[in-house]
């Protein structure tokens, strides 16, 4: 059995069930390390990807609902050398502990900056709202994200 | 992508072996001197330093990256010693193979033992470097100057490293004569320099254990029992239907159904629909589900491993849905924990007295304080990934003790220890003793059956819940005098806790989970009284303050009703907030502000220095009282009353009618001696407070007699972020000072802050964490 998926911009063929979750397929055959299993049951964000620009929980998408949807993941934003304002925001606030929820936290602010590129620091907070993170990393988040939106976050 | 990508995580994490061995070239006719840090057990330069023929430096550390910073923060130390730039220090942490042991990254102690021994053997490295320039120059070693692993003699003629590194001797002892730079002299250390692991974590790079994918590699799963305890019985009948093709698949409800149903109820109360086959042969059946490689069963032990990871996780549901155990013993009825633990039998120890006569006129009062079990709860739940190869099992693992686990794995697998390989690599911040140790054995007891495979296993979300060591529940009593003056004249104080460590580290046992499952199973270690001044459940139970009379018993509960282990702080965050809640409630009756009562029981110059500088910042009001819905209360603790010293001033805000309880703010004071990296040091802290603040608010695991009920993050809710405080920071450098650590020197303070903020607020005091909107409802009311 093979599904057609498309991500960051290229489709894909993978070897799996339908009712596959997303996050393995991106992780497990397309190498993609951002998005990270965290819970498996849609509450801690750690697995956030884009689709069609909306934040989801690829821990709980099947892939076969995905149809021809575009799938966006950290890795297509930019590199360590050329990296996305939300990237080089991140870096420059070191708004990381451990990180393993980093990047859920930067694609549901990537989807918020596009919809709202001047957030208040409030609409980032109630933005966030629905990703965990352990470390307490909290405010350096917040921090990165309105800084990514000085440097025009949209792009 | 992916091949190079492997390729450098191969080169990361192990691809490159370099020949060396730790015994030492020069046998000591006498008992050798005793080296500062961790030099004293791992006593050759090059066990932590080597210069290469390109004159960078290679730099091992037995202590691990654990989100806290701690390997930039430790190649600061290094270039700084060596005059290189930090791009031309590499580092190598935690691997069995290759760095010295240290012992488990654990306790705040990672900057002061691994850093003083990098201290010290870089000064001499540079040292050695020096001499032979100067040989080779002619000149005097002190004239010589270095700048970017270049020596330069007065005249301009120069050496670099790379120049001299093939004649350097570095497989020498260390001497730790080598005097390290001055503060002044410092232009790497004391710098806010960026982490050296954030950019490939904010761009999708390799980072973690969980994202190691090795050749060939298959997945496993592991079916654990419904509560401690339970043996596997067998399977009951077959849940599994066959596909029109012939191959057995679990298909009556959707995968995703599947997952949910597990992590949010009982295993045992998953039930598929649809016709059920009666067929023989359960395993076999299981092992003909597609993908999978392997059914392993070892005793009580249960797992699976597929080729791919959804296909594992389907063969572990299907597993745990037949699979049949006997019931383990009962747990305790959670709403009369403290009762249970204050009845069991206890070791008791007077660990620190002070005796005088006790003044004239003295008034008595007294408190009980508690705290729950409470859970590590890491965001990614735990894995490791391990292969067999030709009698050889390497393990990948985010361990915070790579040697203490190779130790309990030998056990467990009865392989001799010099056939394992435990090399670390990252995981989710863990906080102290989670699952990370349990998923390598599990790992390496499913790699026996992949035929020379390495086999991944994450643990899942529930998993992580009901099988990690939580931080254990504690009972602190505490009854003092006041003096007519209002002075501290007596301080009796009383704990009861569990063992706060059951790491692989511990002697005389092996203390994996899967160990005690196994047919021939493992004996733990026996749990023990962790010895002050560094100490378990009673760390910093000792108090700081200069009280003249003081007695403080230990009450140390050998039995283990839930599986504990150490959680960041051990016993400080619970100590800290009974003492610095009573503090606050002695301040009450003596009529004085919580600021000044403090200090005038303090001699401890640096004590005072962060109290003032965070009242300060606060602007603290002497005598200032809530208003009933807004306080401001203090904390302070110098962390094991070894470390780093912390004041932390909360302002809190209370909903009468919800109950909730919102921390909005939360300053705090910080010395940590000479400080190596402040942005670090600021992170730590900032994280360490605002974790705090959900252990003070939020968490306490729940559980009932059949088995343990936080499973998940809505059975077990952490803050989230509309409800962090926000939190400023006033960092006290002191350059001459020893660096101290910093990962758990705000938690206790941080909680104290905010129960006292609630009582100054409210004039009611909450002594049973967590505070919950249900236990201030009752307070208000009551």
């Amino acid at each position: 059995m093979a599904i057609n998926i498309k991500v960051n911009g290229a489709m894909h063929s993978v070897p799996a069930e339908p009712d596959t979750p997303l996050l393995y397929v991106l992780r497990n055959d397309l190498g993609l390390n951002a998005a990270k299993f965290g819970c498996g049951i849609a509450q801690c964000g750690a697995c956030t990807v884009l689709v069609d620009g909306k934040p989801v929980r690829s821990c709980a998408t099947p892939i076969d609902t995905l149809g021809r949807s575009e799938i966006t993941t950290l890795e297509s934003l930019g590199t360590i050398e050329r990296p996305h304002p939300l990237q080089a925001a991140f870096m420059a606030e070191q708004a990381a502990q451990c990180g393993y929820c980093i990047p859920g936290f930067m694609m549901v602010a990537k989807a918020l900056l596009d919809r709202n590129p001047q957030p208040s620091e409030a609409d980032v907070r109630q933005g966030l709202a629905g990703n965990l993170c352990r470390c307490g990393a909290h405010n350096r988040i917040v921090r990165a994200v309105l800084r990514a939106a000085q440097m025009g976050g949209r792009i | 992508m992916n091949a190079i990508s492997r390729r450098a995580f191969a080169a990361g994490l192990g691809g490159i072996t370099l020949a060396f061995t730790f015994a030492p070239r020069l046998a000591f006719a006498q008992q050798p001197a005793r080296l500062p840090g961790s030099l004293g057990d791992n006593r050759l330069l090059d066990a932590w330093i080597r210069i290469g023929s390109d004159g960078n430096a290679t730099v091992c550390t037995g202590k691990v990256e654990l989100g806290q910073g701690i390997v930039t923060a430790l190649a600061q130390i290094a270039a700084e010693e060596l005059d290189l730039p930090l791009g031309r220090v590499q580092m190598i942490s935690g691997d069995t193979e290759r760095t010295p042991n240290e012992g488990v990254t654990a306790g705040s102690q990672s900057i002061e033992n691994s850093g003083t021994a990098l201290r010290l053997a870089g000064a001499q490295v540079r040292a050695i470097l020096l001499e032979l320039a100067a040989k080779r120059l002619g000149a005097d070693a002190a004239a010589l100057s270095v700048a970017e692993g270049v020596v330069a003699a007065p005249d301009g003629r120069k050496l670099s490293y790379a120049e001299l590194a093939a004649a350097a001797d570095l497989h020498r002892e260390a001497t730790a004569q080598v005097r390290p730079k001055p503060a002044s002299a410092h232009r790497i250390v004391g710098k806010p320099i960026a982490r050296r692991d954030i950019p490939g974590k904010v761009t999708g790079g390799i980072a973690y254990v969980h994202d190691l994918r090795l050749p060939g590699m298959l997945h496993g799963r592991i079916v654990r029992p419904p509560c401690y305890g339970a043996k596997l019985e067998g399977f009951d009948e077959v849940r599994i239907e066959a596909t029109p093709d012939g191959a057995p698949a679990v298909r009556d409800s959707s995968f995703l159904g599947m997952i949910a149903e597990r992590e949010m109820l009982h295993s045992r109360t998953v039930r598929l629909s649809g016709d059920r086959a009666k067929l023989e042969g359960f395993e076999a059946r299981v092992k003909a589900m597609p993908g999978v490689v392997a059914v392993v069963r070892d005793g009580s032990f249960l797992g699976v491993i597929a080729e791919r990871e959804e296909q594992a996780i389907k063969a572990s549901l299907a597993l745990a849905e037949s699979a049949r155990w006997t019931a383990g013993p009962p747990l305790p009825d959670q709403a009369h924990i403290y009762d249970r633990l204050l009845a069991l039998p206890t070791e008791d120890k007077v660990v620190n007295e002070k005796q005088a006569a006790l003044s004239e006129g003295v008034k008595f009062v007294e408190a009980t304080y508690r705290k729950p079990y409470m859970a590590h709860a890491s965001i990614g739940p735990s894995c490791a990934v391990a292969q067999l190869s030709d009698g050889r099992m390497t393990v990948w693992t985010h361990s915070q003790g790579v040697f203490p686990l190779r130790g309990n794995l030998a056990m467990a697998l009865k392989m001799p220890a010099e056939n394992i390989r435990c090399i670390h690599a990252e995981g989710a911040g863990c906080y102290g003793h989670n699952a990370a140790d349990d998923a390598a054995l599990d790992a390496a007891l499913l790699a026996r059956a992949a035929a020379g495979r390495p086999v991944r296993v994450q643990w899942m979300r529930a998993d992580e819940f009901l099988w990690e060591p939580f931080g254990p529940a504690m009972v602190m009593k505490v009854r003092a005098a006041l003096s007519p003056a209002g002075r501290i004249a007596d301080w009796n104080y009383e704990l009861w806790s569990n063992t706060h460590s059951t790491r692989p580290s511990e002697p005389g046992g092996d203390n994996l989970l899967a160990s005690g499952y196994l047919a021939e199973p493992q004996r733990p270690a026996p749990p023990r009284m962790l010895p002050l001044p560094a100490g378990g459940g009673d760390r910093n139970a000792v108090p700081l303050y200069a009280f003249p009379r003081q007695r403080i018993v230990n009450h140390f509960i050998r039995d283990m009703p839930l599986r504990v282990s150490a959680l960041r702080t051990l016993g400080a965050y619970a100590n800290v907030f009974a003492m610095e809640s009573f503090m606050d409630e002695l301040a009450l009756l003596a009529n004085a502000d919580p600021v000044a009562f403090r200090l005038a029981h303090l001699e401890d110059a640096r004590a005072r220095s962060v109290i003032e500088a965070v009242a300060k910042k606060a602007g603290w009001k002497p005598g200032e009282r809530g208003d009933g819905s807004k306080g401001r209360g203090i904390g302070f603790a110098k962390y094991k009353n070894l470390a780093t010293y912390v004041a932390a001033i909360a302002d809190v805000e209370i909903d009468r009618v919800s109950g909730r309880l919102a921390v909005r703010r939360v300053y705090a004071a910080v010395d940590a001696g000479q400080i190596i990296n402040p942005d670090g040091l600021a992170n730590q802290i900032e994280g360490g407070i605002v974790q705090s603040t959900s252990w003070t608010l939020n968490e306490e695991v729940k559980f009932h007699q059949a088995e343990i009920r936080s499973r998940d993050w809505d059975t077990y809710p952490i803050l989230t972020m509309p409800e962090v405080p926000l939190v400023e920071i006033e960092l006290i450098d002191r350059p001459e000072e020893r660096s101290l650590g910093a990962g758990e020197a705000a938690q206790g303070p941080a909680a104290a802050a905010i129960a006292n903020a609630f009582a100054a607020a409210t004039g009611k005091r909450l002594r049973d964490l967590p505070l919950t909107p249900a236990r201030v409802k009752a307070v208000l009311e009551g």
